[in-house]
């Protein structure tokens, strides 16, 4: 990787990816090996906003490296509490760890941390920014099932809040990816995104309807349409029931179609696709592991 | 012609003449000075004044006050054509162009509330320059040319 941290998906290049999923592979092909490669490593988790698989993953990901974690644990209880600045927190916590996981709720967070400090530091999500390493597992998940090049993917639900479209959006114009998104008209790419597309040659295909679009796609990308996005309750509704994926939505699917979601899911997968060949979402969650064993491998071995 | 019939505008003895704004930017300039007329700089501003090289153009005269570089850089992106006159004891001691830079810091704030420079943290904010706007260094928001005036951070 040619950058010592990760914050956007944009300052990926493809040979910065291909690294990461080839070191993925590696270690799920053989994590024994890996097992003491980071012993004495100590990676710093602080998540101001609460977390559920990204810190449980950096965390075991780290320890099946052989490192040790600490937690600035949450923030009610913590020195933003007495009103630190988020500056001064990763400045102190970096005393105490050779790298950092940061998640905040403000966009450009982990830029600014950046600033600051000298160790390695991966971006966890900042507010509707980016999610860049949740990016890095859904691109290894791609292309354990459906390959990177030559690809068709659907991308549906928030893409104006969703951190995790951001990123994926921006990383697979690294690649030979026809890109369609799918959303409300309220909940469409915000500027910024479409810019990067733009600006890398991608072109951006939107719809209102997944049924325009479902049959030619290889995977579809499904993420969570948030209540609190909607002033109104009945708009909300409205909006959400429209893109629900069930056994009746996937009759005009490909037999091979791959089906991905961040999660956590609501009610926008009905559960009877679990059991299906399309279902890879909790595939797609446990890659988080490897993914992120070799992201931190190789962020920690720039270091060196 | 005579003097009843012209408007006058004293020269300044120091401070800064801005001139060759395009017209109906004057007061997004004075905006960007901070200039809210409570400081109490005598200033003087021409609208819609005739102009060989714009057709019209708006002018203003600063007493007391030169520009920093990042005054003139957010003035670029607002008025690309304007000439920056430096004056001390009634003299032009200095005139240039100004130059669109790469990079302009501090004056401009960004207009997505949620973006970590607008937290009490100790950053200035800073955008990037584009062809049509500016792009936020921290949360990548892009604010576009014609609406850097109502994002001057002119406090």
């Amino acid at each position: 990787m040619r950058q010592d941290h990760l914050i956007s998906a944009v300052d990926l290049s493809r040979e910065d990816i291909e690294a990461v999923l080839d070191r993925a592979a590696e270690i799920d092909a053989n994590p024994a090996a890996f097992r003491q490669r980071h012993a004495g490593t100590v990676l710093g988790l602080c998540f101001f906003e609460p977390s559920t698989r990204t810190r449980m993953s950096f965390d075991t990901a780290m320890k099946r490296l052989g490192g040790q974690t600490v937690d600035m644990g949450p923030v009610e209880s913590s020195s933003v509490k007495k009103g630190e600045t988020l500056a001064d927190t990763v400045r102190v916590v970096e005393g105490y760890a050779d790298a950092l996981v940061l998640r905040h709720p403000s966009e450009g967070a982990a830029t600014m941390a950046a600033e600051f400090i000298d160790v390695p530091l991966v971006n966890a999500g900042d507010g509707a920014g980016q999610h860049p390493s949740q990016t890095l597992l859904d691109l290894y998940t791609i292309r354990e099932n459906a390959g990177l090049d030559d690809l068709t993917i659907g991308i549906m639900g928030d893409l104006k809040y969703g951190r995790t479209v951001h990123s994926l959006a921006e990383a697979l114009t690294n690649f030979d990816v026809n890109q369609h998104f799918i959303s409300p008209e309220s909940l469409q790419l915000p500027r910024n995104v479409r810019y990067d597309l733009h600006a890398s040659g991608a072109s951006v295909k939107e719809h209102t309807e997944l049924d325009e679009v479902l049959p030619e796609l290889d995977v579809l990308y499904v993420t969570r349409i948030q209540r609190e996005r909607f002033p109104d309750e009945n708009e909300y509704l409205k909006v959400a029931g429209e893109y629900k994926i069930d056994d009746e939505t996937l009759a005009a699917a490909s037999d091979d179609l791959v089906i991905m979601h961040p999660l956590p899911r609501v009610d926008e997968i009905a559960p009877e696709i679990d059991d299906s060949d399309h279902a890879k979402y909790f595939e797609q969650a446990h890659n988080g592991i490897p993914v992120r064993m070799a992201l931190l491998d190789i962020l920690l071995s720039n270091d060196d | 012609m005579t003097d009843d019939h012209q408007l006058r505008v004293s020269k300044i003895q120091n401070g800064t003449v801005i001139d060759h704004v395009e017209a109906g930017q004057a007061l997004n300039v004075l905006a960007i000075l901070g200039i809210d007329g409570t400081s109490g700089e005598t200033v003087s501003v021409g609208m819609n004044v005739p102009s060989d090289r714009l057709g019209r153009k708006d002018i203003v005269k600063v007493e007391g006050r030169e520009l920093s570089q990042s005054e003139v850089d957010v003035l670029s992106l607002i008025a690309p054509a304007a000439s920056i006159n430096i004056v001390r004891d009634y003299e032009v001691v200095e005139k240039s162009r100004v130059v669109r830079p790469e990079t302009v810091s501090g004056v401009v704030s960004c207009p997505n509330r949620n973006c970590i420079s607008n937290a009490d943290e100790p950053i200035t904010s800073g955008f990037a320059v584009l062809s049509d706007g500016v792009r936020c260094d921290y949360c990548g928001s892009i604010v576009r040319e014609k609406e850097i005036a109502a994002n001057l951070d002119v406090s």
